[in-house]
């Protein structure tokens, strides 16, 4: 047996690893994200006020962002490499096709990953340049002018139902993403066994149903006319 | 979970159509159908494709080419994607194990080799599984001192080790996992010959070197990646499961960690 030399390529198993590990960058982000924009319903004066304080932390703000930019980046390049060789690997498969026990979630991540993809880009657009679907509308705080009024910003934005349903949607899809990836980073990482599988998915639909009831609650009752 | 019925009393007798793949190494194949009568319930799904064979050959026909050997469930050589779940309908058993009493009289079945690229058709129902192979040459062995046997008990094991390291040494090597793959991923076989070595007192001389060689030459060989669906699990016929997978995955990552801050021997005179 020859000692196997360093590849500079990323093994299959690598390429696996770099998925789990930047898709846990990536849910530890998005209960982050959740548990700020759920300050939506205390008020305006609580969202505004955390709004202001990351505003106020540049330095935390740009680490948090460049490490999520390069996290988002490899996660991408990792799982179109993953699936490209799985698609030639596979090589058409048999003509009478059967699912035993693969999971919807499990067998959509390529297609789930890239509507998210788009949503995330129309996200950033919208709000974070605020460059689309706000009519050109600005947001200056009263108290502070140099602040964005999020608060106002969201519930302009989202009293456009089409907008709103888009988002929805994307997080739906966000969602069935996570039902399957939640669960399926710690078996790439070799931290699942059969015991901790049935929980582990468990754990993974709850978080995904968590992340989709927590985001959506926001445009849902902006639309449902509870928050104005 | 389908059954394996077994309450029929009296054989019965069945008609069926078959969907069978014909194809020459090298070019491109096509389903051929055949109807086939009067196959008893108590036959073998290979018994069945014998019966169809013998109608073929007095035909002046050609017979379909397929693998089989032990036809009890060991060997592993038995490889048909039967209605498209490679060894049939009834989990946990091969093809040779599948009983006709398991299908409805008067059913069309379709039967198909495995499909993957790194199991390229020979003829027929036949495919080249010699990708397992290579990837148990690059690994799949301990080394060990030749001569006189050693006493069955001087390397103590145990008892939990031992029957972890037994299940994964269940696998059989048929290739079903890949088949039922939606990626042509070989992971629950590579998987299920680095646990059972792993495990083993036997096979730590080698643990890491084992574990990087095999992955590196599963990837060359062509197989997919895994995705942690579970189809391989639900489709074995031995009944491995996926946490094979997991602890393939986790010894990798920990041979390459090591690999990387390994150390790299004497500082050399002169050098650096």
């Amino acid at each position: 047996m020859s000692t196997p030399s360093c590849n500079s390529a990323l093994s299959s198993i690598g390429k696996k690893a770099v998925m789990a590990l930047t898709g846990l960058l990536l849910v530890g982000f998005i209960l982050g994200h959740l548990s700020g924009n759920l300050l939506f319903f205390k008020g305006p004066e609580a969202l505004n006020a955390y709004a202001q304080w990351l505003h106020e932390h540049a330095a935390l703000i740009w680490t948090a962002r460049v490490t999520l930019l390069l996290g988002v980046i490899a996660h991408i390049a990792a799982g179109i490499s993953l699936t490209l060789e799985n698609r030639a690997a596979r090589s058409g498969g048999p003509a009478v096709e059967q699912t035993r026990r693969a999971s919807w979630g499990s067998l959509t991540m390529p297609y789930t990953g890239l509507v998210v993809l788009g949503f995330i880009v129309f996200h950033l657009l919208h709000y974070t340049f605020q460059s689309v679907a706000l009519g050109g509308q600005t947001f200056p705080l009263a108290t502070n002018p140099a602040f964005t009024d999020v608060h106002a910003m969201l519930v302009a934005g989202f009293s456009h139902s089409g907008v709103s349903a888009f988002y929805i949607i994307s997080l739906a899809l966000l969602s069935l993403h996570l039902s399957h990836g939640v669960s399926s980073m710690f078996q790439t990482l070799g931290l699942r066994n059969e015991r901790w599988r049935g929980r582990l998915d468990i754990l993974a639909i709850a978080f995904g149903w968590i992340v989709f009831l927590g985001f959506s609650a926001i445009p849902a009752s902006i639309l449902a006319g509870c928050i104005k | 979970m389908v059954k394996d019925n077994h309450s029929h009393s009296a054989d019965s007798v069945l008609n069926l159509r078959l969907r069978v793949w014909r194809q020459r190494r090298g070019q491109p194949g096509a389903f051929e159908e055949h109807a086939l009568q009067g196959v008893s319930t108590s036959a073998s799904f290979l018994e069945m494709m014998d019966m169809l064979n013998e109608k073929l050959v007095r035909d002046g026909k050609e017979p379909f080419a397929f693998d089989h050997d032990c036809r009890e469930g060991i060997c592993g050589m038995c490889s048909m994607t039967i209605n498209g779940m490679p060894h049939g309908p009834l989990p946990g058993v091969t093809t040779c194990q599948l009983h006709m009493r398991n299908f409805r009289d008067g059913e069309t079945i379709t039967v198909e080799p495995w499909r993957a690229r790194a199991f390229p058709v020979l003829r027929d129902l036949m495919v080249d599984r010699s990708g397992f192979d290579k990837v148990i040459q690059s690994g799949g062995f301990i080394s060990i001192r030749a001569g006189s046997a050693p006493e069955a008990n001087a390397t103590p094991i145990a008892k939990d080790v031992s029957d972890a390291a037994m299940d994964a040494a269940e696998c059989i090597g048929c290739g079903a996992c890949v088949a039922s793959c939606k990626n042509g991923s070989a992971m629950l076989f590579v998987g299920a010959k680095v646990t059972h070595l792993n495990l083993l007192p036997q096979g730590q001389p080698e643990r890491d070197r084992r574990v990087l060689a095999m992955v590196r030459t599963m990837d060359d060989v062509g197989f997919g990646n895994c995705t942690n669906q579970g189809e391989c699990q639900a489709h074995c016929p031995k009944g491995i499961t996926l946490d094979v997978i997991s602890h393939l995955n986790r010894d990798y990552l920990g041979a390459r960690v090591k690999a990387f801050f390994s150390s790299t021997g004497k500082a050399r005179r002169g050098g650096d």
